[in-house]
């Protein structure tokens, strides 16, 4: 049923060489359908930044294609991007730094009030609205940064590897919070990580990459249902998934090494 | 005892202990006051030419001030347009350089040559107040946190967008630095340039009292000018302090007090 879901975004044999001479992916092939949760899983320098900033727009393919449903691209907001730092503007309190996506679109200030104070009661920042990133621990932080990439409403997610500075249990919470937002919003997300039990604990679909350059190694389905909670992290099926995908990334790893 | 009673104390001991020293020094050698006055006739002198050394203050203050804001404005402005135009910023950076490592103690007299003396003396002050300002705000547009640029890029943000809602705000601390630093700067710019029209004779501020009562061997006015400019700097300093502290208090380390 997933499969007659309409493409978000695909990516045809993109290739990118930096000016340094490294070639960051080669041949990579990506077709993203509407309302998927889809994480690209890959050791460090495996290029899945790389991709997640061509279709983001942040960087450019030197080879292949990356293709939109027709007049998608031109919308500003129609893409929101997750850092894996914060990246929040220190000299600007919570609300204002969510509400920068609307102001770059000149968007009309009521509006923007009422759009910024569902953002952030959405990630649970209502009552630190007016803080300082500086008075925000890391989790808060990421969850700022979370509600600005969502304020525009964009139909594709991007998460740059956002939770791999924060402690497992900061972690574990965000993640449980990052799969109730996207049941209850139904937003694409594709999420970059280099975890893999972060990876079949979040997504419907893993597409392990090989290092040097990056290509598509193997794309496994994790077909457990949601609400995923505590009690799926710590059953046996969770366990087998994280095998299975384990394999195909040491595999994809030996692969790329020779 | 707490650190802040120290900080503001101890200087305030030292500032004491010399002013004893001194007078016991003057005291006790029995010197002459065309040599070295004592402390309580520089301050009789001060009290008793105050009319005279008040104007030549003011005279000296406005020089400053304008020579400060002519700085920020030109400073910040080059800064801006360098930023915008790597072209522009090679063709003229080098000579922003030059015009700051030439002493301006040697261009105050050509100066005087072309400008009338209250042009010229305003535009020393602005040549040495304006290159620090204009290198640090340089500093602080170029070091924009590349993720922020990107975020900015990716909703697509005008050239006066970037400008305005990020790149001035995040080199607001760098530039504030520059500016505590020309404020100090474009006081003795204009000392300078007034010493240096002080043969002219035709100015009437505190360096030109300085430069005359020397003349005079007016030794106790000397000290009270001299005294009367340094407060004058250090005013300056905490006004600009001050405002670097207001600006920035809320969100940047440099002012954020530690937890230990």
């Amino acid at each position: 049923m997933m499969m007659s879901a309409p493409a978000v975004v695909s990516l045809r044999s993109v290739g990118k060489t930096f000016e340094s001479g490294t070639v960051a992916l080669d041949g990579f092939d990506l077709a993203v359908r509407e309302g998927e949760f889809i994480s690209l899983l890959g050791p460090s320098g495996c290029g899945k930044s790389t991709a997640l900033r061509i279709i983001a727009g942040l960087s450019t393919a030197s080879l292949g294609s990356v293709d939109w449903p027709e007049g998608e691209t031109a919308v500003a907001g129609h893409i929101g991007f997750v850092f894996q730092e914060p990246t929040l503007m220190p000299w600007a309190n919570v609300a204002a730094n969510v509400r920068l996506p609307l102001q770059l679109a000149y968007a009309d200030d009521e509006a923007s009030r009422a759009a910024v104070a569902q953002a952030v009661g959405r990630v649970g920042l209502a009552d630190f609205a007016q803080s300082y990133p500086r008075e925000l621990s890391g989790g808060m932080k990421m969850r700022a940064s979370i509600a600005r990439a969502l304020v525009t409403e964009p139909r594709l997610l991007l998460m740059d590897e956002p939770f791999a500075a924060l402690d497992e249990i900061t972690r574990f919470k965000l993640n449980n919070d990052l799969l109730t937002l996207w049941q209850v919003l139904r937003r694409t997300v594709i999420f970059v990580t280099h975890s893999v039990f972060e990876s079949v604990y979040l997504s419907q679909r893993i597409v392990v990459m090989t290092p040097r350059p990056g290509r598509v190694f193997a794309e496994v389905a994790i077909p457990a249902p949601y609400p995923r909670d505590e009690r799926f992290r710590t059953s046996a099926d969770y366990a087998g998934y994280c095998r299975q995908v384990s394999e195909a990334l040491s595999s994809a790893m030996a692969g790329g090494a020779s | 005892m707490s650190e802040r009673v120290l900080r503001a104390g101890l200087p305030i001991l030292v500032l004491a202990a010399v002013i004893v020293l001194w007078d016991a020094v003057v005291r006790l050698n029995d010197i002459p006051p065309y040599v070295l006055p004592g402390p309580g006739l520089v301050f009789a002198t001060l009290v008793q030419d105050g009319a005279l050394l008040g104007h030549s203050l003011w005279v000296t203050l406005v020089t400053t001030f304008e020579g400060f804001a002519l700085a920020a404005v030109g400073g910040i402005g080059l800064a801006v347009l360098f930023n915008q135009s790597r072209l522009v910023e090679y063709s003229f950076y080098p000579y922003a350089v030059t015009l700051q490592v030439t002493p301006v103690v040697a261009i105050a007299p050509l100066l005087l040559i072309y400008l009338s003396q209250p042009l010229a003396v305003l535009a020393c002050a602005w040549i040495v107040a304006f290159f620090p300002v204009l290198a640090n705000t340089t500093l602080g547009l170029n070091s924009v946190d590349r993720n922020l640029l990107a975020l900015f890029d990716l909703y697509k943000a005008s050239r006066w967008q970037l400008l305005w809602r990020l790149k001035l705000p995040a080199a607001l601390p760098q530039m504030l630095a520059g500016l505590r630093i020309a404020g100090g700067l474009s006081l003795i710019g204009a000392v300078v340039a007034e010493i240096a029209a002080g043969s002219a004779g035709a100015g009437s501020g505190l360096a030109y009292r300085i430069a005359e009562s020397g003349y005079r061997l007016n030794i106790p006015r000397m000290f009270a000018a001299l005294l009367l400019l340094s407060v004058a700097g250090i005013a300056i300093f905490f006004v600009l302090s001050a405002l670097s502290y207001l600006v920035l208090r809320r969100w940047h380390e440099s002012v954020l007090p530690q937890e230990r």
